[in-house]
């Protein structure tokens, strides 16, 4: 019954008044924010994140994780309505939530999206309340080497499982863990990197890194793409789906559910993978297998689930372990080291009204979604139609005010264009971001336990394959590798 | 082989990466090696600096074998404005003050943008401009002087 008392223990945190008009601005923000054409979750934080500096902790990564659902929500909204995703996560959503739009039936769409959204958001509740305390009571065992050598897994799975190239994924990864270290050094106290400007030394911010990298580049690569955008702007008349819509979507949903809860927890994956593989599994398993494309409910209702269950599920590892499993929780786990917890597996008994707090709220979170997106599904529409020229020096304003606030320095502001311009070019050269920002969190981590276990073997690197558990965690790394690998080397045979 | 290398993806990405690395390399010689047991501030830096150097390698020769080039514009223009947008931001703020730098930003970005209209742009900035002063000063109660040394709120 712990985990009853926990529940409410977290619950009542969430539902003090303060907390749930945080979660209620987050979900709020983020929707809009997300329902933009081109902005998805990532840039969301991104650009948000410094408005939640000021807040006490429990307060910000509330709010923070609201802005994560209610983004990726206003993903599905903008994938069903133009054919255009927020992101990733949500893109399969587009194959046959925009042609039930295109046959009138965006309505029934929209509300199936947000059920089925809202019941594995549950399920992903519960689970990271069943499977949370184990999991960091275990966590505690770890000594340096375990933890290196996880970290090591997790930046493997980073590189190898994003969305481009695999060895630009690990330079990347490479990338972000010496900018990590940019700044005085924990050991020594020696200024790393800081070429003599007195604001590096300590460290690059990280609002600086995700704005950079994520906003602004992110803005002219639009700027420099030129894509029609087709919006979609009949009205939406009948939102209420169908005994036959519910009955369709209730078993693909449960699937899809089951499916984002495991992706969710796999380092590196998350919600895009995750609503990838529903889809096809959907696919597979359908009477009808033609159906799909073509307007099938359940190609709606299954990978919803699954990118929703995936978001919750996301937070097992980087609230019990301290990894981040993909760029999302790098950046949630930055906004925890800003107000000062250190993640990992102390913080459920240090900061219980954090821990559970956040649980709680995102439940709350998950049903201010659902009651709020669908009477406001008019007002989204609407907003589809602001034409980019608007937008786009508005997104800039919000990067240049937010990182100038951060440490009212203007020093944050020049090195975020630099960052920005660098990541443009990255961008164009197709190199995935994300394992970077997963490498810039780490890096500083990395290190340190690097450090620690080779003191503690006197200088043995040994020690990362004798220990059990540190062992189990390289095999996994080199497992990740070897199953991405093998098939593309077979390719290569095969075809030359 | 292919050696027309000037919008060749994987040659220029796998050059900027060996550039990183030689400069992490480059710079951690200044600061104490120390060994595998006691690693000092450049033991880290130095192995990473390394194995980007090593995979940037990769990424440059697989990009003159393959001789792949870039899709579409480089964008140089919104690239360019849209830079300048943001340190001028930084430059303005510091020295005039929060409404300088957000109508500088506001018009250097959208003129990085595919069609520039005065018009709404200019209302734009003043809406938007009114939006961040009221968030800033009012909401997150943050003391900006809106011009330097004329307009003060707090």
């Amino acid at each position: 019954m712990d985990i009853l008392s926990n529940l409410s223990f977290g619950f009542g945190v969430a539902f003090s008044l303060q907390n749930l008009g945080y979660c209620f601005a987050g979900v709020l923000l983020g929707t809009l924010i997300g329902v933009l054409p081109g902005i998805g979750p990532l840039v969301a934080i991104g650009m948000l994140f410094p408005l939640t500096f000021t807040l006490p902790p429990v307060a910000a990564l509330i709010m923070l994780a609201g802005i994560y659902y209610g983004a990726q929500y206003g993903g599905s909204t903008t994938s069903i309505l133009v054919n255009l995703p927020g992101e990733t996560a949500s893109a399969v959503t587009c194959l046959d939530g925009y042609q039930m739009a295109r046959q009138g039936r965006a309505g029934p769409a929209l509300a199936i999206a947000a059920l089925a959204s809202f019941f594995a958001g549950c399920v992903g509740t519960l689970l990271i309340a069943l499977f949370g305390p184990p999991l960091a009571e275990w966590a505690l065992m770890f000594g340096a080497a375990e933890y290196f050598s996880l970290m090591l897994m997790a930046l493997v799975a980073a590189a190898v499982l994003t969305s481009g190239d695999m060895v630009k994924g690990f330079c990347m990864v490479v990338v972000g863990l010496l900018l990590g270290l940019v700044g005085t050094d924990v050991n020594s106290g020696m200024a790393r990197y800081t070429f003599g400007v007195l604001e590096l030394y300590d460290g690059i911010g990280f609002t600086v890194i995700v704005v950079g990298l994520f906003a602004i580049s992110e803005v002219v690569s639009n700027l420099a793409s030129r894509e029609p955008r087709e919006v979609f702007t009949r009205k939406i008349s009948n939102l209420m789906p169908s005994r036959q819509d519910i009955r369709d979507s209730s078993w693909p949903t449960v699937r899809g559910t089951a499916v984002g809860s495991v992706f969710g927890v796999l380092p590196g994956t998350g919600p895009a993978l995750s609503s990838f593989v529903t889809y096809m599994l959907e696919k597979k398993i359908a009477k009808d297998p033609s159906r799909f494309g073509k307007g099938a409910i359940e190609g709606v209702a299954a990978p919803e689930a699954a990118n929703n269950a995936a978001a919750q599920t996301n937070f097992i590892p980087m609230l019990t372990l301290g990894i981040p499993s993909s760029a999302i929780m790098a950046l949630m786990m930055g906004a925890m080291i800003v107000q000062g917890i250190t993640p990992g597996p102390q913080v459920m008994t240090s900061n219980p009204e954090l821990f559970w707090g956040i649980i709680a709220s995102m439940w709350i979170g998950n049903l201010l979604l659902v009651v709020l997106n669908l009477p406001l599904v008019g007002i989204w529409v609407s907003l589809l139609r602001v034409p980019y020229r608007w937008l786009f020096p508005s997104i800039i304003m919000f990067c240049c005010v937010g990182n100038y606030a951060v440490n009212n320095n203007a020093v944050d502001v020049y090195l975020c264009a630099l960052v920005g311009a660098i990541g443009t070019i990255l961008v164009r050269l197709e190199c995935e971001p994300a394992p970077l920002i997963l490498g810039f969190v780490l890096g500083p981590l990395m290190e340190e336990y690097l450090r620690r276990a080779m003191l503690l073997s006197r200088g043995d690197p040994s020690v990362f394959f004798t220990r059990p558990m540190s062992l189990a965690f390289m095999i996994g790394a080199v497992l990740i590798l070897a199953v991405m690998i093998a098939p593309a080397l077979r390719g290569k045979r095969e075809g030359g | 082989m292919n050696f027309d290398l000037r919008n060749n993806k994987d040659f220029l990405a796998g050059m900027l990466f060996i550039a990183i690395g030689v400069v992490a390399v480059a710079v951690a010689r200044d600061y104490p090696m120390g060994n595998a047991m006691r690693m000092g501030p450049a033991y880290f830096p130095t192995v990473l600096g390394g194995i980007l150097i090593l995979l940037g390698a990769w990424v440059t020769a697989r990009g003159i074998r393959s001789g792949e080039k870039l899709k579409g514009e480089w964008g140089w223009k919104p690239l360019l404005m849209i830079s300048l947008a943001v340190l001028l931001f930084g430059f303005l703020m510091s020295r005039l003050g929060l409404v300088p730098a957000l109508v500088a930003v506001f018009l250097v970005s959208a003129a990085g943008g595919r069609e520039f209209r005065l018009k709404e742009v200019l209302v734009l900035t003043a809406l938007m401009s009114a939006f961040a002063v009221v968030v800033l000063l009012y909401v997150l109660k943050i003391p900006y002087p809106l011009i330097a040394g004329y307009l003060w709120i707090s």
